[in-house]
């Protein structure tokens, strides 16, 4: 990369709400990437402030949901004196077209990004079938 | 609980911040205080990174949300009574033979200097970068700390 361009602000997107929430506080949706290469598919997600324990990855009947909790992180005793970002959970879903081999699943979380490798199912091989003379 | 906001000392927009207020009034009149408190949330200087800055008796904490980005890939000083924070967002490439659907995270380089309006000790500052989120502890220096005083009889 020759030319690194300087970053911008972005304001952090709160997630539409259908219906009601029953539980109480804000939601955002992170920023991802999602590529795809012939044998996987690989979702990057930025979610500053989740800790492993705090994040749920969930894929059943072709959604893939991905919510992380974000534990507040001031001290009792700390006063705002200027509040540019709001913090709150993260939450996104998305429908996947191929199929995924369950088992091999991998989520890593490292630096507040969360790297999550969706494994197609391997196609199935030709065989010969050969025919046993009786 | 009102936020004031922090600006350059020779700030000028006297007008916007007159029309800031009377919005936020028209806003809490007609919401209550639930929302004029969301309202007043918004993000001041429009430099990259947000920061959220607290303090307490003793210290200013400030915290910025920095995805991806290694810590040593972190500049930080601290001088005097101003904090700034630089550093470059790497994204790194995965290959040609990748396919995209969704491209969202940037990649770039940042930097940002503030003034925190009191005077730190700046042999004392502390810095953390936990799960994406940066956190600078600034103790503030004994002239800056808060002082009870007894009225004497």
């Amino acid at each position: 990369m020759a030319d690194s361009k300087e970053l911008q602000v972005k304001e952090k997107a709160k997630v539409p709400t259908t219906g009601e929430q029953t539980k109480p506080g804000l939601r955002f949706t992170p920023a991802v990437d999602i590529f795809e290469t012939e044998k996987e598919i690989t979702v990057l997600a930025d979610m500053p402030g989740v800790k492993v324990n705090d994040l749920t990855i969930d894929l059943r009947d072709n959604v893939l949901t991905l919510e992380g909790d974000v534990a507040p992180f001031e001290g009792p005793d700390e006063k705002d004196v200027m509040i540019e970002f709001e913090v709150g959970k993260y939450w996104r879903q998305f429908t996947i077209s191929e199929v995924i081999d369950q088992s091999k699943i991998d989520a890593n979380l490292k630096n507040g990004v969360l790297r999550l490798r969706l494994p197609k199912v391997e196609k199935a091989q030709p065989r010969k079938i050969t025919v046993k003379a009786a | 609980m009102p936020i004031i906001r922090w600006r350059e000392p020779n700030y000028s927009g006297v007008v916007l911040d007159q029309l800031q207020k009377e919005m936020n009034k028209l806003f809490q009149d007609f919401f209550g205080e639930s929302v004029y408190h969301y309202a007043t949330r918004t993000s001041a200087a429009g430099v990259f990174p947000l920061i959220n800055v607290t303090e307490d008796k003793e210290k200013i904490y400030v915290r910025a949300e920095l995805p991806g980005i290694n810590a040593e890939g972190l500049d930080i000083t601290a001088t005097g009574d101003s904090l700034s924070i630089s550093g470059e967002r790497k994204i790194v490439s995965e290959g040609d033979n990748v396919k995209y659907h969704r491209r969202e995270r940037e990649a770039g380089k940042f930097s940002r200097k503030f003034n925190l309006g009191k005077q730190i000790d700046s042999n004392k500052v502390e810095a953390k970068f936990i799960d994406g989120i940066l956190t600078v502890v600034l103790p503030k220096s004994e002239n800056s700390k808060p002082k009870q005083i007894t009225i004497n009889k």
